[in-house]
């Protein structure tokens, strides 16, 4: 067995966070001018929107590391940002130990805030340009424990830099003194200061060169395993998510596809779009491009197709699903899919 | 007589602290139809050098040294007017951004056609029936409707396809494409890539493919060349470089690749970083981050070993493989 | 000590050593305001000092001409005054009214531009159609009415009392809105960077975010505004003193002076009008040529008009 399977089993007993038919719209026209438009002959007043996470199911077990991927625009930055409470959700809740946090005012939600941080994609913009390394770090301690003195918060800077492998030397020099890496590594400092449990990753690694990728990964994987920590990791990177996740969710157009251990989604995809995904990965051992061809383009979250959101691009699409939205369903080893198909038996 | 014959280019610019070297000593040739990947990470040089083929260095940056040449001619030593003929028409290039290439107040086709009439003598008319041609080529659909479309109106991978229906049109003999799929998604990416490369063997078109992603270098190039700190330290057949890369910075980072290391085990990470172009190490640029590095290593550049097609710029590559 | 070793290595540093015209306008900038506030101490007179001013040494010119004195060496103006040392008075009423003026302007402006662009929605949408009013009228226009209106009501003697805090309220309520909107539009461009996600994720009240974390971020283009802001409110306090609603003549600023001098200038005094007019526009000019050069430095998307 996997140490992956070994993880997944260890932990199902704990459940820390849990989403719960989460959805999230952007309305797209703000004035009530906007709204109106002739049809027909007549003033109609219409409001569009972009859905962006359309009911999402999803529970993170302590310990795991979960990975959300998808591509641009299905959804999965928006899921992370409401999971954290920085977007409102528009339907569904999110509770953490047990505890429902999407409709907490911002006083109710501070010892959740403690508990939970986030790493960002862009390491030129998540940290303050104005601000020292040491004032970035120092700032979330301060505000949640106000009594620390000098000393024990100048230790607490100087241990954490040097855990994430920044020269704690360096804490006086502003964030364009470093480079991309190094700006990802204080940022990764930066969410481990107040010590979490649970830390949602936004790409962290997306912007990053190669070889500074692999650095950023170990360090993640270290901090997980010397504080104990839980991952939300959402990334397009599929190769990283399979070195890296203790289970995966698929997401397009806002919705799961599919929520399988990874080890077993990568040996055995179930979902049509999950099989497109992985056969599109470039390996290193092909000699040619070799992927499933996917018909059309993605449409845009603003006209979401009828039945079940990816049809219009699945060879295997019936009638069921043009007007049917498919649940997630357990396909027997514990992999959650979300097809007709898969359910009706039509494909594997 | 291959097709592009770089030698010995050397690109600068000058800096407030100091002129800054973004290209040093950088040779190598392109035969007609082969397919030669240049890989490194950002910083590395790779897209200076593809800009300094067509002598578009952006400024101030300038380039003091070295010879291109294309077909034998040297492309430094010719005029505004004759650099036209072979820049945009002989030689092409697509971008990691289409909107580089794309004008957005223009149709794709006024585009397209202006782009055909300025190289050819070509009437109007038959001009666009070559464009539809060359977007049936790249499987747009209905490339009648899509040629009066404005750029907004396409999806990133359609625009993408645009750019390489665009580079098509004069029949180049050469394609250069900067990261042409980096800001798209995987399956869109791999799609591009394939109409890319079969475009580039169906039309006898040379490609050079400027990505720091192995795997795309893995399946759509026959040579490769990796670039570190603006110097090439490796150069070879690309199966040979991914199964046995001799270059101690190739090696890591193929090795630092997730799919190189079992799930859940620490990646093979280089350590440290690419040093800025300011203040490249003396000696060998990769030795502060060399596992295998000698005290020769920090004094001596490292000249190249092997054939013209299969070399090495590293001091202890002799002894590696011997040891192996 | 750390933020002046950062700026004694700025490329902002490096960028002004290279311009030439930069150094220039800052070193003339730099000449006329130590020159107008030691003004008491280098002045040969003191223009306020009734006992110094003998109506007999009205309208002499300058000393190099032959009718000159040797005691005036830019001449004296109708009422007796040296020319020289009127003009040093007048630049420093100038500078301090066009300095305090945008201090105003600037706490406003930044105080509304922030709050529009962090809260955004209604308040947003009020506060810029607010701005978008005033700005339909001129500042001049504004300032006219309101500085006739209160001497009308109040008399020439309480007027002339205040009239420096008249200008300096009138011109810096008048132009707020420039700030407002150039705090406004790079507070929106702020607030979607990632940084301030990552504190607004771990906990911190807003007060703290806007200014804390917005704020600083957006100096650079307030910086570039307030230079030529500073050009601006010199120039509508000339021009008020000019129409006759600035300063008084007692205490007179460049534009009284300007004005002052305009009535004799076909009678042959020109020298009156003429100094105090190269004066102001070689400092409105350094000014404006030194905001031009920042603006291209420090963020040349931002700011506008």
């Amino acid at each position: 067995m996997s140490s992956q399977a070994v993880a997944a089993e260890k932990s199902a007993a704990e459940e820390l966070l849990r989403v719960e038919g989460l959805s999230r719209e952007f309305p797209l026209t703000s004035g009530l001018l906007e709204q109106l438009r002739f049809e027909g002959g007549k003033l109609v007043r219409r409001q569009e929107s972009v859905r962006a996470v359309n009911g999402v199911d999803l529970q993170v077990r302590r310990g795991e590391a979960l990975c959300v991927v998808g591509e641009s625009g299905c959804g999965k930055s928006t899921l992370a940002r409401v999971v954290m409470g920085l977007i409102r959700p528009t339907a569904g809740s999110v509770r953490f130990e047990g505890t429902r946090i999407d409709n907490l005012s911002a006083e109710k939600l501070l010892p959740f805030r403690r508990k939970m941080q986030m790493i960002f994609q862009n390491p030129y913009a998540s940290l303050n340009p104005r601000m020292t390394v040491k004032q970035t770090l120092e700032e979330p301690v301060r505000f949640h424990s106000p009594g620390i003195g000098r000393a024990a918060l100048g230790d607490k800077v100087n241990d954490v830099m040097r855990s994430v492998g920044v020269d704690p030397g360096w804490n006086e020099r502003f964030p364009h003194e470093f480079s991309g890496g190094q700006r990802q590594r204080i940022s990764i400092a930066r969410a481990l200061m107040t010590d979490p449990e649970f830390i949602v990753a936004d790409e962290p690694i997306s912007a990053l060169d190669v070889s500074i990728q692999a650095q950023v990964l170990n360090l993640l994987m270290e901090a997980q395993e010397q504080r104990g920590l839980t991952y939300l990791f959402i990334t397009h990177d599929l190769s990283v998510v399979e070195h890296f996740g203790t289970r995966v969710a698929v997401m397009y157009l806002g919705a799961l596809c599919e929520l399988a251990i990874t080890g077993q989604l990568f040996s055995r995809p179930r979902h049509p779009y999950t099989q497109a995904l992985l056969s599109a990965i470039p390996r290193l051992d092909q000699e040619r491009p070799s992927h499933m061809k996917l018909m059309g383009e993605v449409p845009t979250p603003i006209n979401l197709p009828s039945g079940c959101f990816f049809h219009p691009r699945c060879v295997h699409a019936q009638d069921r699903c043009r007007h049917e939205l498919p649940k997630l369903f357990d396909s027997g080893d514990g992999t959650l899919v979300a097809c007709h198909a898969v359910q009706e038996g039509r494909l594997d | 007589m291959a097709l592009l014959e770089v030698k010995n280019l050397e690109v600068k610019f000058p800096l407030r602290q100091g002129e800054l070297t973004a290209l040093r000593d950088v040779s190598f040739s392109l035969d007609r139809g082969e397919r030669l990947g240049i890989v490194g990470e950002s910083g590395a040089g790779k897209s200076v050098a593809a800009f300094a083929i067509l002598n578009l260095v952006s400024r101030p940056g300038y380039i003091s040294g070295g010879k291109i040449l294309f077909e034998g001619r040297d492309l430094a030593g010719l005029s505004r007017s004759e650099l036209r003929t072979i820049r945009g028409n002989r030689i092409n290039m697509i971008f990691q951004d289409p909107m580089m290439t794309l004008n957005p107040v223009l149709t794709i086709g006024t585009q397209m056609i202006e782009c055909l009439r300025a190289h050819r003598r070509i009437t109007p008319a038959a001009a666009r029936q070559l464009a539809i041609e060359k977007l049936r080529a790249v499987s747009i659909p209905s490339p009648e409707a899509r040629i009066d479309q404005y750029p907004h109106e396409l999806s990133g991978g359609m625009r993408q396809r645009v750019v390489i229906a665009i580079a098509l049109l004069t029949d180049p003999s050469v394609i250069i494409a900067d990261e042409p799929t980096t800001a798209l998604d995987v399956t869109i990416q791999a799609e591009i890539m394939e109409l890319l490369l079969e475009l580039c063997e169906h039309n006898n078109v040379a490609l050079i493919l400027i990505t720091h992603d192995l795997g795309v270098v893995s399946q759509v190039t026959q040579r490769a060349i990796v670039m570190y700190a603006g110097r090439i330290v490796e150069e070879g057949a690309t199966r040979r470089i991914i199964d046995s890369a001799r270059h101690p910075y190739t090696q890591g980072l193929i090795n630092a690749l997730p799919e190189r290391t079992r799930p859940g085990q620490r990646l093979n990470q280089i350590p440290g970083v690419m040093p800025s172009l300011m203040d490249i190490p003396q000696g060998c640029a990769f030795h502060p981050r060399c596992q295998l590095r000698i005290d020769a290593c920090q004094q001596q550049l490292p000249a190249y070993s092997g054939s013209e097609h299969a070399r090495v710029a590293c001091l202890r590559v002799d002894e590696q493989e011997r040891a192996q | 000590m750390r933020y002046w070793r950062l700026f004694r290595k700025s490329a902002f540093l490096y960028r002004f050593r290279k311009d030439k015209v930069a150094v220039a306008s800052f070193s003339v900038l730099m000449l006329l305001v130590v020159m107008s506030f030691s003004a008491p101490l280098i002045a040969p007179y003191d223009p306020y000092d009734p006992v110094q001013i003998d109506i007999m040494d009205s309208d002499i010119p300058p000393s190099w001409q032959a009718e000159g004195d040797t005691r005036f060496a830019l001449g004296t103006d109708a009422q007796g005054r040296d020319m020289w040392s009127t003009m040093l008075y007048g630049t420093r009423l100038s500078i301090t009214i066009g300095l305090f003026a945008v201090l105003l302007q600037s706490l406003l402006g930044i105080a509304l531009g922030l709050v529009a662009g962090y809260f955004g929605g209604r308040i947003d949408s009020f506060l810029m159609r607010l701005a978008d009013i005033q700005l339909s009228f001129s500042t001049l226009m504004v300032a006219i009415v309101v500085l006739a209106v209160f001497q009308a009501s109040f008399g020439t003697e309480l007027y002339n009392e205040l009239a420096l805090f008249m200008l300096i309220l009138v011109i810096g309520i008048a132009e707020w809105p420039q700030y407002a909107r150039t705090v406004r539009a790079s507070v929106l461009a702020e607030k979607r960077k990632e940084y301030v996600d990552a504190v607004r994720v771990i906990g911190l009240n807003r007060r703290r975010i806007m200014f804390r974390h917005i704020l600083p971020n957006t100096l650079s283009p307030i910086l570039v505004i307030s230079t030529v802001q500073v050009a601006n409110a010199i120039m509508s306090e000339a021009a008020l003193s000019f129409l006759g609603l600035g300063m008084p003549v007692n205490q007179p600023s460049l534009g009284s002076l300007i004005n002052s001098g305009f009535e004799f200038i076909l009678s042959g005094s020109w020298w009156i009008t003429t100094f105090p007019a190269l004066l102001l526009v070689v400092l409105v000019l350094v000014i404006n040529l030194l905001g031009d050069w920042m603006r291209d430095v420090l963020n040349p998307k931002l700011y506008k008009e």
